[in-house]
């Protein structure tokens, strides 16, 4: 009878636990949607969100190149370097720039980038409106007659959407640079050895490519910190679990994202 | 015109806060509200401004039922209020005068000029003149405090809602927060609702004294009234015996 019923326990336990998961899930999705609807309701209220723009724009874009293209520098490096050793005695060495172009405009430049920010932007984001949650920062804009909406997620979103694609753009081009510059010192491959390979697969249409791609990683990147700092709860422990949890899901979402622009639009 | 609220009910979750509540702040008076921690005062307080909404219930604030209220409304509503929080939640990127003068932004019509010399007045009002360019980082609790009570008179409104104002503060600077109290009713005419826990501080500044256990009113009336009651509940919290509140309610 007990081993019965400890089997009917070690069956359910991770039904119940997936299935509750499932729902929590679900209802964060369905919040965050919320938080989108009143990010969108709030936009005409730019005599609020103006003057705060510039400032996010700096925060989240400008302070941000500096990891993004030491990120880019050494992915360029490593792509020159491993695509020469595999293209060795196969294929023509000048397709090295192909596959560096190819592989930093397409995929490299815009997700290495968005997963570097995911850490630096988003973590900075939810900590930043966490703490302000738990010490009631965020009531007392309420109580001043502000939007908080308008005041702290409307900027930085719209600071995300700009900056993101700015910096994917100056990521990708340092990491082609990079393995340009690998490809001449340590290669013995020629500039226009490298431009032919360089050109060989370009299209106009790539990067158009990786700027929807990135604008649309700047957007999860931002809103979901949002999110996770607007729902802190608790103390010290609530805003280290928000800024952890805007980094692992916008992590997430920036891959899945990722597989389904690649899946739709290629 | 005044705050009111009617019946409310207020849980988080499978608890219970406030439990049928209905009170009502008189014009122009002091009222302090008393109670154990966990009793609903800063719940209470947080309805009183709707930045909680009841589960069941009415709240009246000059008249008006901020249930029927859209955003905007709600808004309105706010300008009239002025909100001193616990621990002041000042903002910490801004300095003492942008923080103070954050409100004043919201008004049509504020030149930049205007904006610094009502920041100016409200720091002078609450003994903080001169500590305009200076963090929250750089003040002392009492002196966050004080900065907090600017930020909430600088809009010049009919209410005044303090959240344990002297909470963590030494019996000097107590009475300084208690004195300011005293000073805004007087000179700015407010009405005022404050949530201590501090029964000296509450004697010091109320015209009348609320004291709510287990989420409803149990008593509310003058000082030397709350001093005289019979009620083994309220004589237990003023005199600090918990063996009189054993077994209440």
């Amino acid at each position: 009878m007990n081993t019965r019923f400890l089997n009917t326990r070690f069956l359910q336990d991770p039904l119940q636990l997936v299935g509750r998961s499932a729902l929590d899930t679900t209802a964060q999705i369905g919040r965050w949607g919320g938080l989108i609807t009143a990010t969108l309701k709030a936009l005409p209220k730019v005599d609020i969100w103006g003057r705060l723009l510039v400032g996010q724009l700096a925060r989240i874009g400008v302070d941000s190149i500096p990891i993004a293209l030491f990120i880019a520098t050494f992915t360029g490096v490593v792509m020159a370097l491993q695509a020469s050793y595999t293209f060795t005695g196969a294929v023509p060495l000048y397709f090295v720039g192909a596959l560096v172009g190819k592989t930093m405009i397409l995929e490299l430049g815009p997700v290495l980038t968005g997963l570097a920010l995911a850490g630096r932007v988003g973590a900075n984001i939810a900590a930043e409106l966490g703490t302000m949650r738990v010490t009631e920062q965020i009531d007392a804009l309420e109580t001043l007659a502000y939007d908080p909406v308008a005041y702290l997620v409307v900027p930085r979103i719209l600071a995300g959407l700009v900056m993101f694609p700015v910096v994917v753009v100056l990521a990708t081009t340092t990491g082609i640079a990079a393995g340009w510059l690998t490809s001449l010192q340590l290669l013995d491959l020629s500039t226009p050895a490298f431009m032919k390979g360089l050109r060989l697969f370009f299209q106009p249409w790539d990067v158009q490519f990786a700027l929807i791609k990135s604008v649309s990683f700047g957007l999860t990147v931002t809103s979901v910190g949002c999110f996770f700092g607007f729902t802190t709860q608790g103390g010290a422990e609530g805003v280290g679990l928000s800024a952890t949890r805007a980094v692992v899901v916008s992590s997430m979402v920036i891959l899945a994202l990722d597989a389904f622009w690649a899946a739709t639009l290629l | 015109m005044s705050i009111v609220l009617k019946d409310v009910y207020k849980s988080f979750g499978p608890n219970p806060v406030l439990r049928g509540l209905s009170l009502e702040v008189r014009d122009g008076e002091t009222l302090a509200v008393v109670g154990q921690s966990g009793s609903g005062k800063s719940v209470a307080l947080k309805h009183m401004v709707g930045l909680l909404k009841p589960d069941r219930g009415e709240v009246w604030v000059d008249g008006v039922n901020l249930a029927h209220l859209d955003q905007e409304g709600l808004y309105e509503v706010r300008r009239k209020v002025g909100y001193v929080f616990q621990f002041a939640a000042l903002f910490d990127s801004l300095t003492v005068e942008e923080n103070v003068g954050l409100g004043l932004r919201r008004l049509r019509g504020m030149t930049e000029e205007a904006i610094r010399k009502r920041v100016a007045e409200c720091l002078r009002l609450v003994d903080l003149d001169g500590y305009q360019d200076r963090l929250p980082s750089q003040l002392s609790g009492g002196q966050r405090k004080r900065a907090g009570l600017a930020r909430a008179i600088a809009t010049n409104p009919r209410y005044l809602l303090y959240d344990e104002p002297t909470t963590g503060l030494d019996p000097v600077t107590t009475t300084v927060i208690d004195r300011l109290i005293v000073r805004m009713r007087e000179e700015l005419g407010v009405t005022s609702v404050l949530i201590t826990h501090d029964m000296g501080s509450a004697y010091r500044v109320a015209d009348r004294i609320g004291m709510l256990f287990e989420g409803s009113l149990r008593f509310i009336g003058t000082p030397e009234e709350i001093r005289a009651c019979p009620d083994p509940v309220v004589r237990g919290f003023i005199e600090g015996k918990p063996e009189l509140l054993e077994g209440a309610g």
